[in-house]
């Protein structure tokens, strides 16, 4: 499954390591898509030039990494009140381990309500109907979902909100201001046709959406856009995780059951 | 729950308040499960029996159970070479937690090819296969269709080898418990008839016989993907152990030059 002469080794287009000479297990230097990540990029790079150059083979253009760094700062904290946000707050109350609450983050998180497979699902729509107005409105008019899909069928447009009633102040300024840094075509289309399509979704843009359309003018395919909406989304977690900690689940909302009447279980 | 809400107004319904057919419990008190006392109604219940009726409100013969709680024993594998049970090993070798390591790889086992994304695959295709033919759709045309959407077959053929030592096990019990006469068992192998005579010649694996076994014993789609969520955990803590045991890091360790770079030569960063 590996290279032929070598079973043990793993193949990467990314990574290369060269060994200590006292220690074949200890790098002496590390490159990133041939950069050198200790010897020259640490120190001169961005975190974001990092971030990009893992998924892309080439270093960002300044343009690219200011429009993911302002993106990174949009999608940093989703909030409290952010089902993955209070996924991994349930680890911080009572003790959970820090993984425990990012891996609660990242399942909760990983849906098609404001999650990663939803921006997925978007960034489809980019790749197929590009700025094609027409395209949209049939995307959007077809029914959803993969026959056989671990995933359930969507229920709204991916990259909008089922629940909003108009686009929210902070997905406008996010638009704008992640529009103003791109030099790709989706975000800048996106503002200015917000109403059309947002009429033909149904429902307003939603923060998710802006991020697909930034992902594909950054040129992240939808496995990439998806990739990083998980990883960009979770300082916000971890930061809350953390806060409640110590306050515990007794300042923490515990909520109260109303008891439907459950059918009586029937013999398969 | 108003059925015409929507919007802010449909969210402020919801806020404060859970209503739940499934279960509460009563600190000090009582708890219940689906309707039923979980200490006074569901105490003899095994744990396989109480996790189905769980899933699916429904209650099972005790041949169904037996069945059930083979596909989860059949499937078992303490070989930490397999990427889920890796996972696991990998924890341990790390010195992370058991929990964490074995609900990891079970996240993992959700893969596209094996486990749950393949099983949900297979499931699908049946229930869908099903209803066609009993519309009058040849088994042919649906196999083909299938074929021009996936390319493949969810549960037939399989990662490293074509052949599944699992199924004549399984089929052993599931004939001595009565339970071998379904409509989708038929369909499976009437399917792998068919894929072995055509060009894939690909044989049945164990998430097409898991599907058809749970859909003739009534489990829909999201009630078979959600039983066989925790089929292969038994098989994981061996390895977590084992790896916890030994020296740390010594699982999978890796020599620099054991990675195959295959990407671009060395070059100045351009900032």
């Amino acid at each position: 499954m590996t290279d032929n002469s070598n079973p043990n080794a793993i193949r990467s287009r990314i990574w290369r390591e060269e060994p200590e000479p006292d220690n074949a297990f200890s790098p002496r230097a590390a490159y990133c898509r041939g950069y050198d990540v200790y010897g020259e990029m640490l120190g001169h790079a961005r975190w974001v030039d990092m971030l990009y150059l893992l998924f892309r083979n080439v270093a960002p253009t300044n343009a690219q990494a200011d429009l993911l760094e302002a993106l990174s700062l949009a999608l940093a904290n989703p909030g409290p009140r952010d089902a993955s946000v209070h996924a991994a707050m349930c680890g911080g109350v009572c003790g959970s381990t820090a993984a425990a609450s990012l891996m609660a983050a990242l399942a909760v998180g990983a849906g098609q309500l404001s999650g990663g497979h939803e921006v997925f699902l978007a960034m489809e729509g980019w790749e197929k109907c590009g700025t094609d107005l027409n395209a949209w409105r049939q995307h959007f008019a077809q029914p959803a979902g993969i026959p056989g899909s671990i995933w359930p069928k969507p229920e709204h447009t991916p990259g909008f909100d089922p629940h909003g009633v108009s686009t929210t102040t902070p997905v406008k300024q996010t638009l704008a201001c992640l529009a103003s840094y791109s030099k790709g075509d989706y975000l800048s289309w996106l503002q200015q046709n917000l109403v059309t399509m947002e009429a033909a979704a149904g429902c307003p843009l939603a923060l998710s959406g802006v991020a697909a359309a930034a992902f594909a003018d950054l040129g992240f395919s939808p496995e990439q856009g998806e990739m990083l909406h998980l990883l960009l989304r979770l300082p916000g977690a971890a930061a809350h995780a953390l806060e409640q900690r110590p306050l515990g689940y007794k300042k923490f909302p515990f909520g109260s059951i109303e008891l439907e009447s459950e059918p009586i279980g029937e013999s398969a | 729950m108003s059925q015409h809400a929507k919007g802010p107004n449909l969210l402020q319904e919801n806020v404060g308040v859970l209503k739940s057919r499934m279960g509460t419990f009563y600190p000090g008190s009582h708890v219940i499960f689906r309707g039923h006392d979980l200490h006074a109604d569901l105490k003899d219940m095994d744990w396989v029996e109480l996790y189905v009726f769980g899933i699916t409100g429904r209650r099972f013969s005790q041949a169904q159970l037996r069945l059930m709680n083979a596909i989860w024993t059949y499937t078992s594998y303490a070989d930490v070479r397999l990427w889920n049970n890796r996972v696991a090993a990998l924890a341990g070798s790390a010195r992370s937690t058991g929990p964490l390591g074995l609900a990891a790889a079970l996240a993992i086992s959700e893969a596209g090819i094996y486990g749950g994304g393949i099983f949900a695959r297979s499931i699908d295709f049946f229930i869908r296969t099903k209803h066609r033919m009993d519309d009058g759709a040849e088994l042919d045309s649906c196999i083909l269709e299938e074929l021009d959407m996936h390319r493949s077959i969810g549960g037939y053929g399989r990662p490293l080898v074509n052949g599944d030592e699992r199924i004549p096990h399984l089929m052993e019990l599931a004939c001595s418990l009565g339970l071998d006469r379904g409509p989708y068992l038929r369909l499976a192998f009437a399917v792998e008839e068919k894929l072995l005579a055509g060009r894939l010649r690909m044989k049945m694996n164990y998430a097409a016989l898991v599907a058809a076994l749970g859909a003739d014993i009534g489990l829909t789609q999201r009630e078979s993907c959600l039983f066989v969520f925790p089929v292969f955990l038994a098989g994981m803590p061996p390895g977590f152990i084992e790896a916890s045991d030994r020296p740390e890091g010594t699982l999978y360790p890796i020599p620099c030059t054991d990675i195959l770079y295959e990407g671009e030569s060395e070059r100045a960063w351009p900032k």
